[in-house]
């Protein structure tokens, strides 16, 4: 891992930079599916963290992510509240609740840990849905207007836009790349090994899955708050089983522990989804035929197949 | 608004809503307990039972040959999907995550493409319509056949279980998969039999379910969360906990959404975090 730091590091930083300098020539639908892709990129790598790095599959990981986006449609459609204040409120609910429902998931396992997600997750749609004065249930909160950073650019322009979430991306990225890599990082993939061996060793090993399913819902927060502002409308569709599951595709399809696999994964993701309904009505069936091709034909992701042939 | 009639009636609607709950989650329950595998197109064998049912209605007019039909249609679909997929993932949580609802995705989509967008309802047979009263109080007879149905199939279910030899070695295989396949009970061919069985069970809930909710597009999902509920709050690869599990969750479902529409699916699903928090296996459940 630490042998391929610096590769990954000049890739993303080539890729970054293809992105943005590519990026003024592209029409403004294209533009928009990536910036799109940056932002579930962000959610992808953060349920990496939990998934793929401490060996926890979260099957409500969209619960940490809807908070978030729900917040910032609150605060900017009712109270008018700057881009600081949302950033703050949406990362700090979305941690908040992370914290909160950990108590409950760590003590599972397995399975089990899979089951109690799911159910935490869907006390949060529950909510989403039904609790309509907030929420204003299954109809969403509309018109959420971009953020105003005080830059001579508008946001509201595809373009800046898409660099803001570019780098937003970067920063998600760096942050979660030296998390993954501390001694913090490697005690979580201990555990992924071996549960009882890091024990034995003497490390707090609910701590550590603690800490994992905060970061990974504090992640998972700031791609939420994004994509309110990206979509500019949030509904209880965001905070869905289906979108949940969707991010576990994409870790899976990426590479699990991979970091960047999974932001790949979400990139292709998006564009399958994006283009496959222009050309037909039938992409469910494409959908779900890509979730079982994944599972048979690459069980280690794409990650995984890369690394096989190269080594 | 909360008088004793109240209390009555939304008793006996929370509990012929646990009842076809049952027929939904105990087959998921027995398939988790066989074969551990988290079934995610659960929710899907229930929502195309339901439109089988609703072809067949339309053709022949019997309710009797419609729940048949679905139960048998959608077996098949389930033992298909278990022998050629899912058998190829033993042990692999997350790949049998992903590949059952990559399955509920494309049922979805499929039911949409022959069926249409439009809900429809299960025509009630006729002599299960109207009520039957009781002084101020009248229960529709449909609600007291699918309590009726629930707790036959729940009977025969627990005396196969727990009578039968095959009811044995399926018991076997839940306590330890290994052991059984072991000691030569053919472990692989159970799973299909009971992944079989599971399917049916859900099926026939849909047409049952379809004459009282409908069958439209979108069922699958919907009823999905509740039959997780009842299985987690159950305990995995439990009977009784899968009819404690559905009753409890009918009820608190019917209640939540009398007393307090709004939180009505919280006060479903934080009671269900709360077992968990005491008891991560559920109620009747083993590690």
């Amino acid at each position: 891992m630490t042998r391929r730091r610096p590769g990954m590091l000049v890739g993303v930083t080539v890729v970054a930079a293809l992105a943005a300098g590519v990026a003024p020539w592209l029409p403004s639908y294209p533009l928009t599916l990536l910036t799109q892709a940056m932002i579930v990129a962000i959610l992808a790598m953060s349920l990496d963290v939990l998934l793929g790095f401490t060996g926890l599959p979260s099957l409500g990981h969209a619960a940490y992510f809807g908070v978030a986006a729900y917040a910032v449609a609150i605060l900017t459609t009712e109270r008018q509240s700057g881009f600081v204040l949302c950033l703050i409120a949406g990362i700090v609910t979305a941690a908040v609740t992370a914290a909160l429902f950990g108590l409950i998931a760590i003590r599972a396992t397995g399975t089990y840990f899979l089951m109690i997600t799911l159910a935490l997750g869907m006390v949060v749609w529950g909510l989403a849905f039904r609790w309509v004065s907030l929420t204003k249930g299954d109809n969403g909160i509309s018109g959420v207007p971009r953020p105003d950073l005080g830059l001579p650019w508008s946001l509201w322009g595809p373009l800046p836009f898409f660099y803001f979430s570019l780098a937003c991306a970067l920063v998600a990225i760096l942050l979660l790349g030296l998390i993954v890599a501390s001694p913090f990082g490697m005690s979580l993939k201990g555990i992924r090994e071996s549960e009882s061996r890091m024990r034995i060793l003497g490390y707090n090993v609910w701590l550590h899955k603690y800490l994992a399913f905060i970061i990974a819902g504090t992640f998972a927060g700031f791609s939420g708050v994004l994509w309110a502002y990206y979509n500019g409308f949030v509904s209880p569709v965001d905070v869905q089983l289906v979108t949940s599951v969707e991010a576990l595709l994409m870790v899976a399809l990426g590479g699990p522990g991979t970091l960047l696999g999974p932001a790949a994964g979400a990139a292709i993701i998006v564009f399958l989804k994006n283009f496959v309904s222009v050309y037909t009505k039938r992409w469910l069936l494409i959908l779900g035929a890509v979730y079982i091709g994944v599972i048979l034909f690459a069980p280690r992701g794409l990650a995984g197949a890369f690394h096989r042939r190269s080594s | 608004m909360v008088s004793s009639e109240f209390w009555i009636i939304q008793t006996f609607n929370g509990l012929s809503y646990g009842a076809l709950l049952f027929l939904l989650a105990s087959g998921l329950s027995l398939i988790f307990g066989v074969m551990r595998v988290v079934n995610l197109a659960h929710g899907s064998y229930f929502m195309l039972g339901g439109y089988v049912g609703l072809s067949v209605v339309w053709r022949t007019g019997s309710f009797a040959a419609a729940v048949l039909a679905g139960a048998v249609a959608i077996g098949l679909i389930g033992i298909a999907m278990e022998r050629l997929f899912l058998r190829r993932l033993p042990g692999q949580t997350l790949g049998q995550v992903l590949m059952t609802i990559g399955f509920a995705l494309i049922f979805q989509d499929l039911a949409l493409l022959i069926w249409g967008g439009d809900p429809y309802s299960i025509p009630v047979p006729r002599f299960l319509q109207g009520a039957v009263r009781a002084g101020a109080l009248s229960f529709p007879t449909y609600r007291i056949f699918i309590i009726v149905v629930a707790v036959v199939v729940a009977a025969l279910l627990w005396l196969a279980l727990d009578r039968t030899r095959v009811g044995a070695r399926i018991r076997a295989a839940v306590d330890d998969g290994e052991m059984a396949q072991g000691v030569g009970i053919n472990v692989p061919t159970l799973s299909l039999a009971v992944f079989g069985l599971g399917a049916c069970l859900a099926a026939a809930g849909g047409v049952i379910g379809g004459a009282f909710l409908g069958v439209y597009p979108g069922a699958d999902f919907e009823v999905l969360p509740y039959a997780f509920v009842v299985v987690i709050v159950g305990g995995l690869g439990s009977l009784p906990g899968a009819m404690v599990g559905s009753l409890l969750v009918g009820l608190l479902d019917n209640f939540g959404k009398a007393l307090f529409p709004e939180l009505s699916y919280f006060t479903l699903f934080a009671p269900m975090a709360l077992i968990l928090a005491l008891r991560p296996t559920g109620l009747f459940g083993r590690a």
